[in-house]
């Protein structure tokens, strides 16, 4: 079962799948105060910048980038979280930005998110069994008092958790106890897409295998589809079927998992394989490694042509004057380098 | 004789109502200029058991309880206030996790660089002015001179931890303990942090004691590894060793618990069930019997004793040997 769904997922990736989320040249800004306190300018972040992606339905698309390069923006904007400034979004087809009142509402059901932090993201105020049971309450998806408590129950056991804890408050519970509570929220409303958050960064190695586990069983069960946005790219590899890659709130390089690991395209991707140790002494003494100068570019204020250009190792003249745009490399891969073919870069 | 020996160091902590057992007696020791690590997860004691080294537990309600730390052997946990306070910085010098709260928010870069040198090298603050631009050089920070007079905010995460690093090196120390010293980074910027460490401590002949929860991090950089859990080491033994042939259920489950990225999206995680066990009510056989699957009646009975399965690699696990002799099979198959 578990290998169909992930048969599934690569045909998905190969384009023969049905999309589930057309992301069209969506880009969010912020405003930001510069200059002293008496003398305030307004600049602009464009945190998002003309991001155009597609979900498949079933698969699992890992959003992967550092500290500021907008992969969580982008997350939120997806579900409407955050207003997009420009741009639209598309679920099953239809418009997101142009619904209102009961079909938005109905919409977000089928859309949920799970948070980074499985301390502030949970209501300490509430026992895990209401904080569960909420969407139900407000989606009207139990009948009665009685299928209310199944369907609670039920939930704590799909994410390993004993249905007697529903009446215990989040304190009681650890790190990981907690992000199953807040995986039990978001399928208490039965969405088919799931947004995960960095959702296993805060968490130990042994509890994090625990939650991964969880999240492909349950997507294999129920037939979810994830964006799973992350910065570590070993936890993504291993989740996700394909992968994009963001830096200064463009994408840069989307591709199956196996290929862009194995064989990426930008160097920044290249790079970021390369910056994460393999777990195999052997391994990495004989790996080819480049090590990136720099730190990325204030987003308020990112460098010319391509963003990466003042960082990457094989910059030409060409790259500071001339944006590359994300262009299709063969059916499965879009990569946004002007040098995508000539290079050879490693991956692992 | 090794830099640093420590001989079974407690550190407790003690509350109303119970003692919190954090390092219950570890004993391992660093080589001049060798880089060992210290890995374990959360709450394992690692952290517990450095700050131990240069009496940072703060006490009370934390306390050494037992043990020795020597450092060429001189038995750290003997000496005053005012003799620790000599070897601090000057011998053993320490980068924390959080590069924005171990600086000074309120006082200039130089001043922080400069204050070490002054009091435990007696140089003049011109002499150290001058060491304190060549420092900052040497940890990669351009245009010195005009950051010297900034502010930690005005720095980066990355180049405040560079700066720690300044820090740590700036009295020539002969150790230095870095904890998660990258943890709250970027990738990229990990991966320059990690290796200007490596490059430093190895031009200048220091030890590096790493105390880390990341295994790649560990094979890349390491060369002697110790494991915690829950308190003690529970294996050691040389990097390769460990990672081909783990010889404790622990060391093994981690080893199965970390993504890797060089494998693809179907191999298969196989996590440790359960979490770590409170180190308040410490079970009174061995610490991973209840999420062990090797474990036997008598784990949970008995704490384990160490025992060495090759030269310099040591587990305390009952069944030590059939775990280790289990992954060297496997290993001389593949």
């Amino acid at each position: 079962m578990h290998e169909d769904r992930r048969q599934d997922g690569i045909a998905n990736s190969n384009g023969n799948g049905v999309s589930l989320i057309d992301v069209e040249g969506l880009s969010v800004d912020f405003p930001v105060g510069t200059g002293t306190f008496f003398s305030r300018s307004r600049t602009v972040v464009h945190a998002v910048d003309d991001v155009s992606l597609t979900i498949y339905k079933g698969e699992c698309l890992g959003l992967v980038g550092e500290s500021g390069s907008g992969k969580t923006t982008l997350g939120r904007a997806i579900l409407r979280l955050q207003q997009a400034t420009q741009g639209r979004v598309r679920y099953g087809g239809e418009a997101m930005d142009e619904m209102r009142g009961r079909d938005l509402r109905n919409l977000r059901r089928k859309m949920q998110i799970i948070f980074q932090d499985p301390y502030s993201s949970l209501d300490p105020r509430m026992s895990a069994g209401a904080i569960i049971g909420e969407g139900i309450t407000i989606h009207k998806l139990a009948t009665d008092r009685a299928a209310y408590s199944e369907r609670v129950a039920e939930l704590l056991q799909m994410v390993g958790l004993n249905p007697e804890m529903a009446r215990r408050f989040p304190h009681e519970f650890s790190g990981g106890q907690r992000q199953r509570i807040g995986i039990a929220r978001a399928l208490a409303v039965e969405p088919d897409f799931i947004v995960c958050d960095e959702q296993v960064s805060a968490l130990d190695v042994s509890i994090q295998a625990q939650i991964l586990s969880l999240l492909t069983n349950l997507q294999a069960d129920l037939g979810l589809t994830y964006l799973f946005v992350a910065h570590d790219l070993s936890v993504v590899r291993h989740i996700s079927d394909r992968v994009a890659v963001m830096y200064l709130g463009r994408i840069v390089e989307v591709a199956k998992s196996a290929d862009l690991y194995r064989n990426p395209l930008h160097p920044y991707t290249y790079a970021l394989i390369s910056g994460i140790p393999v777990p195999d002494p052997r391994i990495e003494a004989q790996r080819q490694r480049v090590v990136l100068g720099g730190e990325p570019a204030n987003p308020a204020n990112p460098p010319s042509g391509c963003h990466f250009h003042p960082r990457c190792p094989f910059a030409t003249e060409q790259c500071a004057v001339e944006k590359p745009e994300l262009r299709e490399i063969d059916s499965s891969r879009l990569v946004s380098c002007h040098r995508a073919e000539e290079l050879v870069l490693e991956g692992v | 004789m090794p830099l640093l020996e420590i001989e079974d160091l407690k550190t407790y902590f003690y509350s109303d109502d119970a003692v919190v057992k954090a390092v219950d007696g570890i004993t391992y020791d660093i080589e001049e200029g060798e880089t060992v690590a210290l890995v374990g997860e959360s709450g394992c004691g690692k952290s517990v058991s450095s700050l131990s080294i240069l009496g940072l537990i703060p006490s009370p309600p934390g306390r050494i309880v037992d043990g020795e730390v020597k450092f060429r052997g001189t038995d750290l946990l003997q000496l005053s206030a005012s003799e620790m306070r000599r070897y601090r910085s000057r011998r053993i010098a320490m980068v924390f996790q959080e590069p924005m709260s171990s600086l000074n928010p309120v006082i200039n870069i130089e001043t922080q660089l400069t204050e070490g040198m002054m009091t435990q090298l007696s140089l003049t603050k011109r002499q150290a002015g001058d060491r304190a631009l060549e420092l900052l050089e040497t940890v990669g920070i351009s245009d010195p001179e005009r950051r010297l007079k900034q502010f930690p905010h005005e720095f980066s995460g990355g180049m405040r931890q560079r700066v720690m690093i300044a820090i740590a090196l700036s009295c020539e120390p002969d150790l230095i303990i870095a904890d998660e010293p990258t943890t709250s980074l970027d990738v990229t910027i990990q991966a320059q942090i990690l290796d200007l460490m490596q490059t430093l401590t190895r031009e200048r002949g220091m030890a590096l004691l790493l105390i880390t929860h990341n295994l790649g991090v560990v094979a890349r950089y390491v060369e002697r590894i110790n494991i915690m859990y829950a308190g003690r080491i529970i294996e050691h033994g040389a990097s390769t060793d460990i990672f081909e042939k783990p010889s404790h259920p622990y060391t093994v489950g981690l080893l199965n618990s970390i993504p890797r990225i060089d494998r693809d999206t179907r191999s298969s995680l196989d996590p440790i069930p359960g979490q770590p066990p409170d180190l308040a009510r410490l079970p009174a056989g061995c610490h991973f019997a209840e999420r062990c699957r090797n474990a036997i009646d008598k784990c949970e009975r008995e704490y384990p004793t160490t025992v060495e399965v090759e030269p310099k690699h040591t587990s305390a696990c009952w069944v030590a040997e059939a775990v280790y002799n289990d992954n060297a099979l496997q290993l001389s198959h593949a």
